[in-house]
């Protein structure tokens, strides 16, 4: 394998293995996850994920399993004849209501999931996010109910993947690494920093194509359509570094602009936001210095 | 019965020069033959695009391909096995047995027949012409959402290519439904045809319905490019969804015109196989119905992600939902058709059962993506690349060499080899599902779709994809030495009813089928007719 030993890939395996059945709430894609990350917001799918695949599973082990059982008896070489049956309107009714009912719970379900999503009500911050191809521009639009000042920048794939990944670079994707983690085209220069236990809600347009804002820890993924502003929320539980990927196709750069949110507690977010504010009066005032003696611009 | 109205009295045969013969046909068997070589030749083309595709993916990092050209290949793969090789190949076996199963000397318009086919390869050419032009191919997706598709190069190109491609598709589903209506033989009640023309009928309307839809859709895209026109842009007031709704407006009915024949040919194979009439005919029918019906209010969940709102997202949720009512129908009337039969295993068989079994699995898949929380995380992921390659790989095009191999016969006059038959079925099915089983977890893990470069944990799992993908397209060479086979060197003539439990019209003509068949209608005797006797 591209990554290591066999001993490496089979530990690995197991642990996937493991999960598909126990669940986990991987920060990053693990080598090898075989399912979908409990996620770290307030807001999860997951368990929707799971209801409705262990729902797949056990229809699909008594369908295949009647299928399997009538390719058994019933052939030809074990000299089974036909019989001359071909309906039932007991078992088409059976067959149809049944699927029903299941359906509905399930739908019962998804309707929850999708009001709680739907409601970005009550957010104590909000951000602005615009995707440009290829690269992400964050803009802080307000904390706790006051107007944050001038804090934005733009986040794009950091400079060591992009030299790895271009076109026979001979470079190894397995030495971008970040605290023993791979981090190959998942890692930008700037991260958005954002505090714990905070309802954010984002407002997510694009700049110039459709693109798609997505951290598969945080549930969801949103697109970034120009001329549409769309809303999305989150809460995150706990701090850390969570990673994700522009999921719209956007061009010939669309694998190559990654989304790194650094979830941090909230007297640390307070205290970076408050540095950012801060330079971003000095860049201010050394502009409007910059700017004074030249003559006004002429129509 | 119609044996002696097929005989070749004083009526003439196939004409004899190549010129005449092929590109002037007006015969439905000779069109078929057309549509299905072409579609084959496609398939092939289609598929060697893949293969660039799981190339570049074999390991992280970028070895063959820019990733510009990496996106021309994953949109032209989509442009040319949807519209170039799954479509013509059921419009094929459309005009191949449709005639023959009900019991018509021909389809209801025969120059238009001969039209329908010859603009397709014309329509090809300029598609894949584009690869070689300044600017390169289409790389904005097969679904071209504008803006990006807008800033392409062979904008013009693709969009004429599609207009006559959709031409196509109207002309032939206007004469197969002109054919089904107007053309049965006397006694050929509508609820006693075959489950494959009943497929056909629905899916035809949904044709004439939903291409003109798409027609409209690249005209406004056309018109935005190049005339200034603000439809699909934010700047001059125009709105990008809008595109989106349309595309999938037709787009929806589109994937299910890519099944329901498949439905069609299924629920012919599994009776003869299992030697018992299928189950529930009528509620076959109804179901066929009612997905075709449903396909036209589903088309926003390929749109959970674009920020609509709750109660478009809860409706659609729900209509989507429901489509698995009849689909479960389906497949419990097919396995209820093999329970108390008599079965065999030959080559359309196995592939009939691998249909059912995988195609279930990616309507177990397309269920989980109906949820719209859920499909929060697996849309626009590998998640969903698994899903529809599951009913459009092991669905549609398993349900077409299932129909290859149980026609064949009937239209070479000789019989397959059975072994090479069932080592192309094991070969297949087992490569396509090393393919395409380990893209559930890349998705579920993280990894977006159309991306030719990846993170190292995404690794394994996409080589295993790769080496089940190189594994599966050499599989189908297989496939293309048995039907050379089968066609110029097999010594093993065909009987007219070429399996053991075949019913229906097109199994009382000589194999294989002569130029003309049925200048006489055929006396109708229910127990000869596969669904004849459905009062039960």
């Amino acid at each position: 394998m591209t990554s290591g030993g066999i001993g490496r890939s089979v530990s690995a395996w197991a642990a996937g293995a493991m999960a598909l059945f126990g669940g986990e709430a991987w920060a990053n894609p693990v080598p090898n996850q075989m399912n979908m990350t409990q996620g770290v917001s307030e807001w999860s799918p997951y368990a929707m994920h799971m209801v409705a695949l262990w729902v797949c599973v056990v229809i699909g082990v008594i369908v295949f399993g009647a299928m399997f059982i009538a390719m058994f008896r019933f052939r030809k070489s074990r000299g089974a004849v036909a019989e001359k049956w071909a309906h039932s309107t007991k078992l088409e009714i059976v067959w149809t209501v049944v699927p029903v009912i299941i359906l509905i719970f399930l739908a019962n379900l998804a309707t929850g999931g999708l009001t709680t999503f739907a409601d970005t009500t009550g957010a104590d911050m909000t951000i602005k996010i615009t995707g440009y191809q290829w690269k992400w521009r964050y803009d802080y639009v307000d904390y706790r109910g006051k107007g944050v000042d001038k804090v934005g920048f733009v986040s794009k794939l950091e400079e060591s993947s992009d030299r790895t990944r271009q076109l026979k670079s001979n470079l190894d994707p397995d030495k971008i690494q970040v605290d023993g983690y791979n981090t190959y085209l998942l890692d930008v220069d700037k991260p958005l920093v954002v505090p714990v236990g905070v309802k954010i809600r984002f407002i997510i347009v694009g700049g110039d194509v459709i693109h798609s804002w997505w951290v598969p820890a945080l549930g969801w993924k949103m697109d970034a359509i120009p001329g549409i502003a769309n809303a999305a929320w989150t809460k995150i539980k706990e701090p850390g570094v969570y990673r994700g990927q522009c999921a719209e196709l956007c061009g010939q750069d669309h694998g190559f602009m990654p989304i790194v949110v650094k979830a941090v507690p909230k007297a640390e977010f307070e205290q970076w936001l408050a540095t950012q504010e801060d330079e971003a009066k000095i860049q201010k005032a050394a502009q409007t210095a910059q700017n004074a003696p030249a003559p006004a611009p002429q129509g | 019965m119609a044996h002696a109205a097929t005989h070749d009295h004083d009526h003439h045969g196939a004409p004899k020069g190549f010129f005449q013969r092929w590109v002037m046909s007006t015969n439905h068997k000779d069109i078929g033959t057309l549509y299905l070589i072409f579609s084959l030749t496609m398939f092939f083309i289609g598929g060697a695009f893949a293969m660039v595709i799981r190339a570049e993916l074999f390991k992280p990092g970028m070895q063959l391909v820019q990733p510009y050209f990496f996106n021309e290949m994953t949109t032209m793969h989509a442009l040319v096995m949807i519209f170039g090789a799954i479509m013509p190949a059921f419009v094929g076996l459309a005009n191949w047995m449709v005639p023959l199963m009900v019991g018509a000397p021909d389809m209801a318009l025969p120059r238009m027949n001969n039209l329908s086919f010859w603009i397709l390869p014309f329509a090809f050419f300029m598609l894949l012409s584009t690869l070689f032009m300044p600017g390169g191919g289409p790389a904005g997706g097969w679904t071209m959402y504008p803006p990006l598709s807008l800033q392409g190069e062979s904008v013009a190109y693709v969009i004429f290519a599609i207009h006559l491609m959709g031409i196509s598709s109207i002309m032939g589903a206007i004469n197969i439904i002109a054919t089904i209506l107007n053309m049965r033989a006397p006694g050929m009640d509508l609820l006693k045809m075959p489950v494959f023309v009943w497929s056909w009928l629905i899916t035809a309307f949904l044709l004439i319905a939903v291409m003109p839809v798409l027609a409209g859709a690249v005209t406004m895209l056309l018109t935005d490019k190049y005339f200034h026109t603000n439809f699909f842009n934010a700047a001059g007031g125009g709105d990008p969804v809008l595109f989106q709704h349309i595309f999938w407006f037709f787009g929806h009915p589109e994937v299910y015109i890519m099944i329901l024949p498949a439905f069609g040919i299924i629920s012919e194979i599994i009776p003869t196989f299992a030697r018992k009439p299928i189950f529930g005919y009528r509620a076959m029918v109804f179901a066929i119905a009612s997905i075709a019906f449903l396909s036209f209010i589903v088309w926003a969940h390929h749109m959970f992600a674009v920020g609509l709102p709750m109660g478009a997202e809860i409706f659609f949720m729900y209509a989507t939902m429901l489509i698995a009512v009849p689909t479960g129908v389906k497949v419990f009337n097919w396995v209820s058709t093999m329970w108390g039969g008599s079965m065999t295993f030959e080559t359309p068989m196995l592939f009939s059962i691998a249909f059912v079994i995988l195609f279930t699995i990616g309507g177990f898949s397309g269920l989980m993506l109906a949820l719209a929380p859920a499909d929060f995380q697996y849309h626009d992921t590998y998640f969903v690349v698994a899903h529809f390659h599951y009913v459009l790989v092991t669905g549609a095009a398993f349900s077409i060499i299932a129909a290859a191999y149980y026609w064949i016969p009937k239209w070479s006059g000789h019989m397959y080899s059975e072994t090479w038959g069932k080592i192309h079925f094991w070969s297949s099915v087992i490569s396509v599902n090393v393919l395409f089983f380990p893209q559930h977890f890349l998705g579920l893990a993280g990894m977006p779709r159309r991306i030719p470069d990846y993170n190292v944990a995404f690794a394994n799992f996409n080589m295993i994809s790769s080496i089940g993908g190189f594994w599966f397209g050499a599989s189908q060479l297989i496939f293309l030495g048995v039907i050379i086979h089968c066609v110029f060197f097999s010594k093993k003539k065909a009987a007219d009813r070429s399996w053991e439990g075949a019913k229906g019209l097109e199994w009382t003509v000589p194999s294989p089928a002569p130029f003309h068949t049925f200048d006489v209608p055929p006396v109708i005797h229910d127990d000869e007719l596969a669904h004849g006797n459905t009062d039960h």
